[in-house]
């Protein structure tokens, strides 16, 4: 039986470019996908098919048991869609937006404004609820933009890079909101170009690139296919790193595409692939002590989502690198992409 | 209704469909345009500053030298003359803002909310007009108000003159459904407005509405008699009682029978336009 969400042979063009060039994806009932891509891979495009916005060149979709294609009508009532830029009417009060999205569900007017009250003060916005969204924040106006998502609590619902230019604070917050959702029986595809918010969110991601599914699996298997775990560990003193890469070497994983330990001069740290996890890595911990080599830092570190991304794509992910990841994979296309790294509130691409 | 329920679990509603629908998503989207309209006061009234200003600059500048066929040479028939002309010119030039209104709904992304809603199709465009056909209203009673001031009056009795309004107010709202076209066609709200504007000066020039026709080059002439802005204009000075009673009526059939030319134009326009802009919308991508 298909899923909650279903696309098969997904096409679409705009001209020259193939925005869509053969997406298939299937999303189980209650479950999340991750649609990761960078800019202009197709992932707005995707979720614009799949919400009834536009119409495929090719290809089969089915949201909530229906068909898009032949009943777009009464898709858009299992939907709810959360789109790139916050869709609240500026001039409207937060509580007059929620009420209208609520009456164009059909609700009556007693019911919008009942479900408006409730979902104000779910997203925090209860006190600002009758000015207008004009005055709002930008973390603000996207709670209410998913506040109006959620008005008639669709089954299936879409977000479009729902944490795109927010501070860590609201997307933190967003996540939360998010996660609460899922935890209550919703089905979400979510896009993101941030390779953090599929990490947590997602239960299964696809890559795009370039209109195309290049991979798919948990956050684990991708990771798992990029390649091991590695220790990463920090001296104290410079005038330890030989005696600690003498240690590490003794543990490395040989391989063709491993060369041993890699030491970092400057910041005194040395990176070593391993297999073996935590019982390895409490081993090497003693066997630093036991030459008496003092560390600043060590840890066992599995690839993470920006790995995968640039192993898959041959570029970064746009925008924004996971914290705690190193700048250790320059893009071999892009140089300089990794002084670059700032998150950023982007553009995004239409 | 299930409405109720819904708001606690993940379920759908039915919708209800049918004209009921139709009607009750139009007057929720008017109900968000006319908020919009109280709460962005300045439009309304530079939309009321402009026809004022016609008015007064056509009465009291132009008034005195263009000579009303079958009139005497005074001003004040000219100021007769006019006024239905006036009127009917701020009914069309609302077309610019429906025009400006939908084409920065569609630039704001708003659109695709909608349109990911189990709304009717058209609920969009009919709420916009139904809300600058209110604000029309509006512009039109402080406009006659205006008039009488200057000298106006009609002179045919209450029906006459409210049947002039009427048909006025269909020109109007006949107009904002261009307008509402103009608006998903362009690719800015700047666009839209200019481009809902510019139009509007041949259509409504080309007319009998400031002067008649008579002394037009025959091709403008036959423009101008035929052109769905001059019934009307005719039309309400035949029910305003503002043309003076050996005023040469030219012989094209619209001029001879303006009140129904004008019904026939305006009700052909909505229909025309208003299938155009649906379908344009439901195919707009933005």
């Amino acid at each position: 039986m298909p899923g909650a969400i279903y696309a098969e042979g997904l096409v679409k063009t705009f001209g020259e470019v193939r925005a869509l060039d053969g997406v298939d994806l299937d999303v189980p009932e209650s479950t999340v996908l991750g649609l990761l891509g960078p800019n202009g891979a197709g992932k707005t495009t995707a979720v614009r098919v799949l919400t009834t916005l536009l119409r495929p060149d090719a290809g089969k979709a089915v949201v909530a048991g229906v068909d898009v294609l032949k009943n777009p009508t009464a898709v858009r009532r299992s939907i709810g869609l959360s789109g790139q830029f916050a869709a609240v009417d500026e001039y409207l009060t937060g509580r007059e937006n929620l009420q209208m999205v609520g009456q164009l569900y059909q609700m009556s007017g007693r019911d919008a404004k009942k479900r408006a009250n409730e979902l104000l003060e779910r997203f925090n916005l209860a006190d600002a609820a009758d000015r207008t969204t004009k005055t709002y924040s930008g973390g603000m106006r996207r709670r209410l933009d998913l506040a109006a998502a959620l008005v008639v609590s669709p089954p299936v619902m879409f977000m479009d890079e729902p944490t795109t230019g927010l501070d860590p604070r609201n997307r933190q917050q967003l996540w939360e909101v998010i996660e609460e959702l899922v935890a209550g029986g919703t089905t979400l595809l979510l896009t993101t170009q941030y390779l953090e918010e599929a990490d947590r969110l997602a239960h299964d991601i696809a890559v795009v690139d370039h209109g195309k599914v290049i991979a798919r699996g948990t956050s684990d298997q991708l990771k798992a296919q990029t390649g091991g775990e590695r220790i990463e560990v920090v001296v104290h003193e410079r005038e330890h790193i030989p005696a600690a890469r003498e240690i590490l070497d003794t543990h490395a994983l040989r391989g063709p595409a491993c060369e041993g330990c890699t030491v970092e001069e400057h910041t005194r740290k040395l990176t070593v692939p391993v297999t073996g996890g935590a019982k390895l890595l409490a081993e090497v911990i003693r066997e630093l002590d036991a030459r008496g080599i003092e560390i600043d830092d060590i840890g066992l570190r599995r690839p993470t989502l920006d790995d995968v991304f640039i192993s898959l794509t041959g570029h970064a992910a746009e925008g924004e690198r996971e914290p705690g990841a190193t700048d250790e994979q320059p893009a071999p296309d892009r140089p300089g992409d990794a002084l670059q790294h700032q998150p950023e509130s982007e553009e995004a691409t239409k | 209704m299930t409405a109720t329920a819904q708001a606690a679990a993940p379920t759908a509603p039915s919708g209800r469909g049918g004209i009921s629908q139709s009607i009750t998503d139009s007057l929720v989207m008017a109900k968000r345009n006319l908020i919009r309209m109280v709460r962005i006061p300045e439009v309304v009234i530079f939309g009321l500053i402009q026809p004022i200003m016609f008015v007064v600059l056509f009465s009291y500048v132009f008034g005195g030298s263009i000579k009303v066929p079958g009139a005497g040479t005074d001003a004040g028939s000219y100021r007769e003359f006019l006024m239905a002309g006036i009127f009917a010119q701020t009914v069309t030039f609302a077309t610019a803002g429906a025009s400006a209104g939908i084409a920065e709904d569609m630039h704001k992304g708003l659109v695709d909310r909608f349109r990911s809603l189990p709304m009717t199709r058209g609920a969009v465009l009919t709420g916009r007009t139904i809300a600058d056909l209110v604000q029309t209203a509006l512009t039109l009673v402080v406009l006659a108000i205006v008039a009488a001031l200057v000298g106006w009056a009609p002179h045919d009795g209450l029906g006459d003159a409210l049947a002039g309004f009427g048909l006025l107010l269909l020109l109007g709202y006949a107009f904002t459904w261009i307008g509402a076209l103009i608006g998903l066609s362009v690719r800015t709200p700047e666009a839209a407005t200019s481009g809902g504007l510019i139009w509007l000066f041949p259509l409504t020039f080309i007319s009998v509405a400031f002067v008649p026709s008579q002394n037009m080059p025959a091709f403008l002439q036959h423009v101008a008699e035929w052109n769905p802005f001059s019934a009307t204009v005719v039309a309400c000075r035949e029910l305003f009682g503002n043309l003076p009673p050996t005023y040469p009526v030219p012989d094209a059939w619209p001029m001879q029978h303006p009140v129904w030319a004008s019904l026939i134009w305006s009700i052909a326009i909505v229909a025309v336009f208003r299938t155009l802009a649906v379908r344009k919308y439901r195919s707009a991508t933005a």
